[in-house]
């Protein structure tokens, strides 16, 4: 499984919730909190992200940045290339 | 949340032709998100030193101060004008313009038909989202039938105020159009088919093919007197049907 994360500039975010309904993993909500406009912001409340960046297209405001666990190195290939080489 | 992001790779940033002005738009506003795929292409091509982009009148009139590319700011409705001159003076430069259906539909409709039948080199892009947003909500030519804004209260009725325009059909007609289409922007997938319809056309640019036209038909939270999620909604099952998106004109070679 795949993890990702993703960062909200809260204080960009206008809580219009567009990215928590193109969420497929419905890891983001709104917060209970304001920020300084006095809107509720978007936040990660659960952990199972898988950094699809959903969220970010759709993001009007640009307050999203998303991260991605790199792809583990392919292990069958990778050893005996090198050996060929070396 | 608590989470660790040292081991992992950046998968998507805001572009970094988009300046970090917060944006003025309304709450779920479909202007954003035009603006950030606008600007994620110009990035992504390398352009952003030859681009220069035609701001409206309307909503998006301060698009100038988020788009960070050369702008110039235009009269009311005369954006692709303004456009053409730039591009004949500069024709090794990238130009746009960004209009709404009232700056484009309504008081730029001339100007709009006759920049497209000349086939000036530039990609036309047009935020149709049915109403005047900026003024306050009142009818625009591409309001839908029986549609309430401000200035039709019972629903635009079609024998006095006419039909909505179709204006990116109208425009297909003309031979100096190379490429139109239309597109939204409310999920995901359809923001993914913008970027590529918006790169196709600089391409074509590029080339010197001819007119580009994109319809990008949007919502309008505030006008439609809705939540950002009710207007998609309410978008997808009104909008959609009268103004479908999808290619209208595609050129052989393009297929």
């Amino acid at each position: 499984m795949i993890t990702g994360t993703v960062i909200i500039a809260t204080e960009i975010c206008k809580g219009c919730e567009l990215c928590i309904a193109s969420c497929p993993q419905n890891s983001l909500a709104l917060s209970s909190s304001i920020n300084r406009k006095g809107y509720r912001y978007a936040e990660l409340v659960l952990d199972n992200c898988t950094g699809c960046i959903n969220c970010a297209l759709v993001c009007p405001d640009s307050a999203i940045t998303v991260y991605r666990q790199a792809k583990p190195a392919k292990r069958a290939s990778s050893p005996s290339l090198s050996a060929q080489t070396a | 949340m608590e989470t660790k992001i040292d081991s992992m790779e950046l998968v998507y940033a805001k572009p970094e032709t988009l300046t970090d002005t917060p944006m003025h738009y309304c709450p779920g506003c479909g202007h954003g998100v035009a603006h950030k795929i606008l600007m994620e292409v110009i990035d992504e091509m390398g352009i952003t030193e030859n681009t220069i982009g035609v701001a409206p009148v309307g909503c998006s009139v301060f698009a100038y101060m988020y788009m960070n590319v050369d702008m110039q700011e235009a009269a009311h409705g005369r954006a692709s004008a303004a456009a053409t001159g730039i591009k004949r003076v500069l024709p090794d430069k990238f130009v746009f313009s960004y209009q709404g259906d009232g700056d484009l539909a309504a008081i730029g409709t001339a100007e709009t038909i006759h920049t497209v039948n000349r086939g000036e080199n530039i990609l036309m892009v047009f935020i149709n989202n049915g109403i005047y947003g900026m003024t306050g909500g009142q009818m625009a030519p591409t309001s839908l039938a029986g549609m309430k804004t401000s200035t039709s209260p019972y629903g635009r009725d079609c024998a006095t105020m006419g039909t909505p325009i179709k204006m990116t059909e109208l425009i297909a007609n003309l031979p100096g159009a190379y490429y139109v289409t239309r597109q939204s922007v409310h999920t995901p997938a359809a923001v993914r088919k913008l970027k590529k319809a918006i790169k196709a056309s600089f391409e074509a640019q590029k080339q010197k093919k001819g007119t580009c036209f994109i319809e990008i038909v949007s919502n309008c939270p505030s006008g439609w007197k809705m939540t950002p999620l009710e207007s998609n909604d309410w978008m997808e099952k009104n909008m959609f049907p009268y103004y479908t998106p999808g290619d209208i004109k595609v050129p052989q070679e393009m297929k």
